[in-house]
């Protein structure tokens, strides 16, 4: 494993005065599939919402590639590198699959505004370069079919790899997943994590994902950092941490452990 | 494979063109038609351009003509001014498309300084800003007596005519279009669509909603300015909440984020208008029922209720015409 692509020191965050993610200090390294865990409430979506800047942490850093993100707009902390998808889906619902990816790839573009009016060459050329990428995406998710489809009347299982098209097309170094699996049937769990693999394998990305399926976790995380009312009660490989009595006792209560 | 090619909007633009002007030549259409297609293009660009900030961008304005106003009464200036200093002195359609333009500038400077309340606003709020926006307008052209106050300013020359207007309306279709469909459109779509996800998209949400202000404001201060120049008045009445409000229901008509549907509301609505006013004169002086054209309101928003209650997503929807869609190779 080499340098972490994704480091975090001493990140807080409270909602009024509710504690939501408490001195978190944590690395992901580049290349690895990252798990975090935890029951219900316990700070996942916060600190994805934290790393890809919806929400200002009260304290702390988030270095990404070695550079302090804090304070930077949504936006632009995609164009640096990281993406996500959404634990309830946000899809464009009234365009068209390839038209989600589409936009994803928008702002790699260098056409300005005036030569998409008089669609000048230069600017037809990158049209096409985008629509041939996202079609390649598209191919990749197994959703050919769907292409021209508008997206809200996917199903759901094809709205999940749709999301996760779109996160890629914006070429990420880091790809923060919420909860893929939600509301999976085994099969498509393990589709899914097959996916997951390949997505890391082919596009170079680092994964760092939210899941509750522990069989998900175990199966594809190489390490797994696990949370609870925003303190964090264990990290490591996901075998070693699943035997963890603080866990134990976060996922199960603490008579559970007695017995 | 020819690139340019606007092969089906051509066509399209050119058979409207060629029939409404052998009409004209043949004496089929009077005077009084004439006017009521002039204004009905010219409410398709006021109409179009609304779409792209409400239906596209899916922000809310609902002072519009506020933007048309800032253009209408710039340009009419600066052609009322050159005509008196020295009339016919250069190529005076010139003179009158570079008027235009330099509206359209003005309001699109305009349209950028809304633009900056949008950024904090949503829904409800940002409607009642640029409101508010458009009464300050209208108010402040009340008040300046150099462009002739309440009065409004009279005495500009007579520029607008079919060919003009249908030029004018074409081209601006014709960009509105090649924005919508190119990345910069669905980026402002995507912001309709869902906010957080366009941005966690790397969408500069900010900048297109501006842009989407910018853009809109600059064709509807074109759509201004063809205006005053074929009434050959600009008065603060005609650019207040109830022509903005008029626009409003012929986007939701015609379709929230469809020109198509904005092109044919235009048409219908502008000569729904006309067919109302007559027929309530006839209803007045012919049958005795004494009311007067300000009922053509009371249909209008009838019309609006029955749209919301009924045809919730408009005449088009979201749907185009297929003379408007660009074609894409293999896609």
């Amino acid at each position: 494993m080499s340098a972490p692509v994704l480091s975090i020191q001493g990140m807080s965050h409270y909602f009024g005065g509710l504690k939501a993610v408490s001195d978190f200090n944590f690395e992901v390294p580049e290349g690895v599939i990252y798990g975090l865990i935890g029951p219900n409430g316990s700070g996942k979506t916060t600190t994805f919402n934290l790393i890809t800047g919806i929400y200002t942490p009260t304290q702390g850093k988030i270095l990404f590639q070695g550079e302090d993100i804090v304070g930077q707009k949504p936006f632009r902390i995609v164009h640096k590198g990281i993406a996500r998808t959404f634990q309830n889906l946000r899809i464009f619902g009234n365009l068209t699959a390839v038209d989600n990816i589409r936009v994803a790839r928008h702002f790699t573009t260098k056409s300005g505004v005036f030569s998409s009016f008089l669609r000048l060459p230069s600017f037809l050329k990158e049209q096409e370069e985008v629509r041939d990428e996202a079609m390649e995406l598209i191919k990749l998710m197994n959703l050919e079919h769907r292409a021209m489809d508008m997206a809200k009347n996917l199903p759901y299982g094809e709205l999940r790899r749709l999301e996760i098209a779109r996160a890629l097309a914006t070429r990420p170094k880091l790809i923060l997943l919420d909860e893929p699996a939600a509301g999976m049937n085994p099969k498509e769990t393990e589709d899914l994590m097959k996916l997951v693999l390949r997505v890391r394998d082919e596009f170079k990305v680092t994964v760092f994902l939210i899941e509750h399926h522990m069989k998900f976790v175990t199966g594809i995380c190489e390490r797994v950092k696990v949370i609870d009312f925003g303190e964090t009660i264990a990290e490591g490989k996901p075998e070693d941490v699943v035997k963890d009595t603080k866990v134990l006792e976060a996922y199960l209560g603490r008579k559970a452990v007695v017995c | 494979m020819d690139k340019f090619k606007l092969p089906r909007l051509a066509i399209a633009g050119a058979i409207f063109y060629a029939v409404v002007q052998l009409l004209i030549l043949t004496g089929v259409l009077n005077g009084y038609f004439v006017v009521i297609i002039n204004r009905s293009m010219i409410f398709v660009i006021l109409a179009a351009t609304l779409n792209l900030i409400n239906g596209i961008t899916g922000q809310f304005s609902l002072g519009h003509m506020g933007f048309a106003a800032v253009g209408a009464y710039v340009s009419g200036t600066i052609t009322t001014l050159v005509f008196k200093l020295s009339p016919h002195v250069f190529g005076d359609n010139l003179i009158f498309v570079g008027a235009i333009l330099l509206g359209a500038c003005a309001a699109g400077v305009v349209g950028f300084l809304i633009g900056f309340p949008s950024l904090r606003l949503k829904g409800d709020y940002l409607a009642i800003v640029t409101l508010g926006f458009g009464e300050i307008i209208r108010t402040i052209l009340n008040n300046i007596a150099y462009v002739g106050g309440p009065r409004g300013l009279l005495g500009i020359p007579k520029f607008s005519n079919f060919t003009v207007i249908f030029l004018f309306t074409f081209f601006t279709i014709v960009l509105l279009r090649n924005l919508v469909q190119s990345s910069h459109g669905r980026a402002m779509l995507s912001i309709r669509e869902n906010e957080l996800a366009s941005e966690l998209a790397g969408v500069d949400t900010t900048k297109y909603k501006v842009l989407g202000f910018v853009v809109g404001a600059f064709f509807a201060g074109i759509a201004g300015g063809l205006l005053a120049h074929l009434l050959q008045i600009a008065h603060p009445t005609q650019y207040g909440f109830y022509a903005s409000s008029i626009l409003l229901i012929m986007v939701y008509a015609g379709g929230m984020g469809s020109l198509t549907g904005s092109i044919l509301a235009a048409f219908s609505l502008t000569f729904l208008t006309e067919g109302l006013r007559v027929g309530i004169d006839w209803l007045r002086d012919s049958v005795g029922i004494p009311i007067g054209t300000e009922w053509t309101m009371v249909i209008y928003a009838l019309l609006l209720i029955f749209v919301m209650l009924f045809k919730t997503e408009g005449f088009m929807g979201m749907r185009e015409s297929k003379i408007l869609i660009i074609e894409e190779k293999h896609v």
